[in-house]
C-alpha cells in the first residue's frame, strides 16, 4: 500500500486538500488525514497530484520504425512525462490495419509494463482511403479507436460509412481533418513568415475546410467524431459551433498549438516542422480561448519522434512532428496554468477526464475511490530547463529543447506500482 | 566585413551593403580594364549546384578567378550526392579538403543556413528555393546604383511570378535597405501571402503599379506555372503583365529595365523591350561578376 499525504488532489471539477491511499492496483482512499500502518508514505506537501495522464494520439513508431521510437522506449517516455495511458497512431510500417498488427502492439505494450499502451487501428486498409478495415476485429484484438492518422481519408463518401461503421463498433474515430489538395507540398504556415522563409506554406483552409467537412459529415451520419490536433482559429469556431448544434464532437490540440508560432520556423529549425503546422499569434489566442471555454476537449501530444539525422537535412527533406511525451505537461502548466489562462482542475480534464470519457476508458481519469491508481505527482514551483539530450524517448526532436518551463513530474504510479521516470 | 557567410539580403546591414557595392564598383572598374588581381591566390572556391543553372555559377567561377583562386566545381548529378551523401556530409567533406568559400545553389530554402551552420568554410547562397538570390539583388542594386547614383526615393516595380521568386524576396529587401519604394505586382494568385511585411507594396493592376516607375524588374514566369492554373494563358499574361514598349511610356522620364534572365521573349518582356535603349540586361550579367568578386574578397579579407 502506499499513501500520498499532504496532497493537493486534482480532479476535473476541482482541487481538494487531501491524503491518497493506493491499495494494490487500485485507489481505496480518498481523504484527509489518513493513518495506515504498514504503507509506504510519500509525503506531497506543496505538490499536485494529477490521476495519470492519458495521451489520445501519439506516435511510437512500431512496428517498421524502431529507430525513431519503440514500445518500451515510447512507454518509458510517456511515463516520464506522466501519461499513464497512451494511444499510439497506426501509421507504423506495416501499418495497424488488422487485429493481428493491432493485437501485437497491445501485447508488446502489456509485456514492457511501463504506460498502459493501447493501440490505435486504421480506418482504411493500407491507409489507401478506399477499404474499410476490420473495425470489430481490430476492436476485439485491442484496438481503442480508429484513425487515419497522416494520411487522411479524402474521400467524403468513405468518410461518411466509416463514421456509421465506427458507430456500429462503438470505436472513436478520430480524424485527422486535412484537405491535401490544398496544402499540397507546403511545409509550414502559409503568411508572412513562410513568405520571408522562401517556404512553402499550407493555407489553413487545408485544414479548417477538412474539419467542417468531417464535422458535418458525422453531424448527419448520427455519429461520433474526434477531431485532431486542431490548430486553427477556424476550426475551433466550427467545432465550437457544431458543439452548440448539438452535433457528438470533441477535438484536441497540442502544446504546440498554444505555446509555440510559426516564429519557429524563421531559422529553419526542422524540429518546428509539424504538421498542422504552427501557426500565428491569432491562433494560439484561439486555441486558449477553446480550452477555456471547453471547446477544445483534450490535450494530446502528437508525439512524433524522428531520428536526428532525419531531421538534420534541408527543410523540405525533413519528417514532420516534434517529440512530445516528456514535455506536454510542462509546457501546459506553464503557459495555461502559471498564466491563468486555465485551472489545475481544467488541465485534468484536458488530460486525464476528457480523453478517458472519449476513449470509454472508465476506470481512470479521475482520483477517487475504487479508481485504477494511475497517478501523477507534480512539483507546480520549480523551473526547470529541457534537455532534450536525456529524454526516454529515442526522438529527441524536440521543439522544446531548452525552454524553461515550470510543472516538473515528480512520481508517477501505474496500478499501484511507483514507476522510475 | 566581419561575416563568416552570406546567406541573405535580410541578414546584411546597410553597411555591409554599402560596402559590397562600393567594393563591387572598383571590381566593375577592374573589369572594364581588363585586370586581375591576386586578392584571393592560394584560396580555394567551391560551387556546389543542386539546381542547374549556367550562368550564376559560371559568373561565381570567373569571378574567382579573376581574384586568382582556383576553383572547383561540383554538379550534383556527377556527385556523390547521387550515390546518397546528405548536404551536411557534403559539406564536411569539403571543409576536409581545406575549401575555402562553398558556393551553394538548392532548390530548398534555407539549405545555406543548414551548410553554412556545419561547415569552416564560407558559404555565399546563389539561390536557396524561393527564399533568397544575394547576388542578383546586389548586381541588380549595382547596375541601378550606377546609372542613377543614389536610389533613395527611386520607384521600383518588380513584376511577374512573386510567389515563386527568391530574386523578388532579395531585391526587395536590397532596394528597400537602399532608400527606394518598391512595388511588387502580379496576380493575386501569384503573389504569396504577407508580401508587404519584407517592406514593399503589392499591387496586382500593372499599369497603375508602373506609372512614374525609375526600375522595371520583370520575372520570367516558368511554362510549369500555368499546369499549376496559377494564371491562365501566355497570351493573357503577356497583355496584362507583359512589358512592352507601349506600357513604358508610363513609366518615370528617367527610366531602366533589367531582368534576372534568362528572358522569355513576348512573355513577361517584348523583344523591342529586351533590345531597347533602356534594358541593362548585359550591363547586369557584367556586374555580376563585379558584385561576386566583391562578396568574394570581403568574405575571405575578414577571415584572414
Amino acid at each position: 500500500m502506499i499513501l500520498l499525504k499532504n496532497a493537493t488532489v486534482v480532479n476535473k471539477d476541482g482541487m481538494t486538500e487531501s491524503d491518497v491511499l493506493m491499495d494494490g492496483e487500485f485507489i481505496s482512499l480518498v481523504t484527509p488525514n489518513i493513518e495506515c500502518f504498514g504503507a509506504e508514505v510519500i509525503d506531497c506537501e506543496g505538490k499536485l497530484v494529477f490521476p495519470g495522464f492519458i495521451d489520445m494520439h501519439c506516435h511510437l513508431r512500431d512496428p517498421g520504425q524502431t529507430h525513431k521510437e519503440d514500445i518500451e522506449s515510447g512507454g518509458r517516455a510517456a511515463l516520464a512525462g506522466g501519461f499513464t495511458t497512451v494511444c499510439c497512431m497506426p501509421n507504423t510500417k506495416p501499418p495497424l490495419d488488422n487485429a493481428q498488427a493491432v493485437g501485437y502492439v497491445r501485447a508488446a505494450g502489456v509485456r514492457s509494463g511501463n504506460a498502459d499502451i493501447f493501440p490505435i487501428g486504421c480506418i482504411t486498409r493500407g491507409q489507401n482511403g478506399d477499404e474499410l478495415c476490420e473495425f470489430g476485429k481490430m476492436k476485439a484484438a485491442g484496438a481503442i479507436a480508429v484513425s487515419d492518422d497522416g494520411v487522411p481519408v479524402a474521400s467524403g463518401a468513405v468518410m461518411f460509412n466509416a463514421l456509421k461503421y465506427a458507430k456500429t463498433f462503438g470505436l472513436p474515430l478520430l480524424s485527422h481533418s486535412e484537405d491535401k489538395s490544398i496544402s499540397a507540398n507546403g511545409v509550414v504556415n502559409a503568411g508572412e513568415n513562410a513568405t520571408a522563409c522562401g517556404l512553402r506554406g499550407i493555407p489553413k483552409a487545408a485544414e479548417s475546410a477538412a474539419v467542417a467537412r468531417d464535422v458535418l459529415l458525422a453531424e448527419e451520419a448520427g455519429a461520433s467524431i474526434h477531431i485532431c490536433h486542431v490548430s486553427t482559429s477556424e476550426s475551433v469556431d466550427i467545432i465550437r459551433s457544431a458543439k452548440r448544434r448539438g452535433v457528438s464532437v470533441t477535438c484536441e490540440t497540442c502544446p504546440h498549438y498554444f505555446a509555440a508560432t510559426d516564429d519557429e520556423i524563421l531559422s529553419y529549425n526542422t524540429n518546428a516542422k509539424i504538421n498542422p503546422p504552427l501557426r500565428t499569434a491569432d491562433d494560439v489566442e484561439a486555441i486558449i480561448e477553446g480550452l477555456a471555454d471547453g471547446t477544445v476537449d483534450v490535450i494530446a501530444t502528437d508525439h512524433a519522434p524522428h531520428h536526428f539525422d532525419e531531421k538534420n537535412v534541408e527543410f523540405d527533406y525533413a519528417p514532420f512532428g516534434t517529440s512530445g511525451l516528456e514535455t506536454a505537461f510542462s509546457v501546459a502548466y506553464t503557459r495555461l496554468v502559471a498564466t491563468d489562462c486555465i485551472k489545475p482542475s481544467d488541465l485534468c480534464r484536458l488530460m486525464s477526464s476528457m480523453p478517458a470519457e472519449i476513449l470509454g476508458l472508465t476506470d481512470r481519469g479521475k482520483i477517487e475511490t475504487g479508481a485504477r491508481a494511475d497517478i501523477v505527482v507534480i512539483d507546480p514551483d520549480t523551473e526547470y530547463t529541457v534537455d532534450a539530450a536525456s529524454f526516454k524517448s529515442k526522438g529527441k526532436n524536440s521543439l522544446f529543447d531548452g525552454w524553461k518551463l515550470k510543472g516538473k513530474i515528480t512520481n508517477v504510479f501505474v496500478k499501484g506500482e511507483q514507476k522510475s521516470i | 566585413m566581419k561575416r563568416k557567410d552570406i546567406l541573405g539580403i535580410k541578414d546584411l546591414s546597410r553597411s555591409e551593403i554599402n560596402e559590397l557595392l562600393s567594393t563591387a564598383n572598383v571590381m566593375r572598374d577592374m573589369i572594364d580594364r581588363s585586370e586581375k588581381s591576386n586578392a584571393l591566390r592560394g584560396k580555394n572556391v567551391t560551387t556546389l549546384f543542386y539546381e542547374n543553372s549556367t550562368r550564376t555559377r559560371n559568373s561565381f567561377e570567373l569571378a574567382a578567378k579573376n581574384l586568382g583562386a582556383s576553383t572547383t566545381s561540383i554538379s550534383v548529378a556527377v556527385s556523390s550526392v547521387q550515390k546518397g551523401e546528405t548536404l551536411v556530409d557534403t559539406g564536411k567533406t569539403l571543409d576536409a579538403l581545406k575549401t575555402d568559400v562553398i558556393i551553394i545553389r538548392h532548390q530548398v530554402a534555407g539549405s545555406c543556413d543548414l551548410l553554412a551552420s556545419n561547415v569552416r568554410a564560407s558559404v555565399i547562397n546563389a539561390g536557396d528555393g524561393m527564399n533568397e538570390h544575394p547576388s542578383q539583388a546586389l548586381l541588380d542594386g549595382l547596375t541601378a546604383a550606377r546609372y542613377f547614383g543614389s536610389l533613395a526615393g527611386k520607384k521600383v516595380v518588380i513584376v511577374g511570378d512573386i510567389k515563386h521568386s527568391r530574386v523578388a524576396r532579395s531585391d526587395v529587401r536590397l532596394f528597400g535597405k537602399l532608400g527606394a519604394e518598391v512595388t511588387v505586382c502580379a496576380p493575386y494568385s501569384l503573389l504569396p501571402d504577407g508580401m508587404d511585411s519584407l517592406g514593399c507594396e503589392v499591387d496586382c493592376d500593372f499599369d497603375r503599379a508602373i506609372a512614374g516607375a525609375n526600375i522595371v524588374i520583370p520575372l520570367r514566369v516558368q511554362k510549369e506555372r500555368m499546369d499549376g492554373a496559377y494564371f491562365s494563358t501566355r497570351e493573357e499574361y503577356h497583355e496584362y503583365y507583359g512589358v512592352t514598349q507601349k506600357r513604358l511610356e508610363l513609366c518615370a522620364d528617367d527610366f531602366i529595365v533589367m531582368h534576372p534572365g534568362p528572358i522569355n521573349r513576348e512573355s513577361e518582356i517584348s523583344g523591342e523591350v529586351a533590345d531597347g535603349k533602356n534594358s541593362m540586361i548585359l550591363e547586369q550579367v557584367q556586374n555580376g561578376v563585379a558584385v561576386r568578386m566583391a562578396m568574394l574578397q570581403l568574405l575571405t579579407d575578414g577571415r584572414d
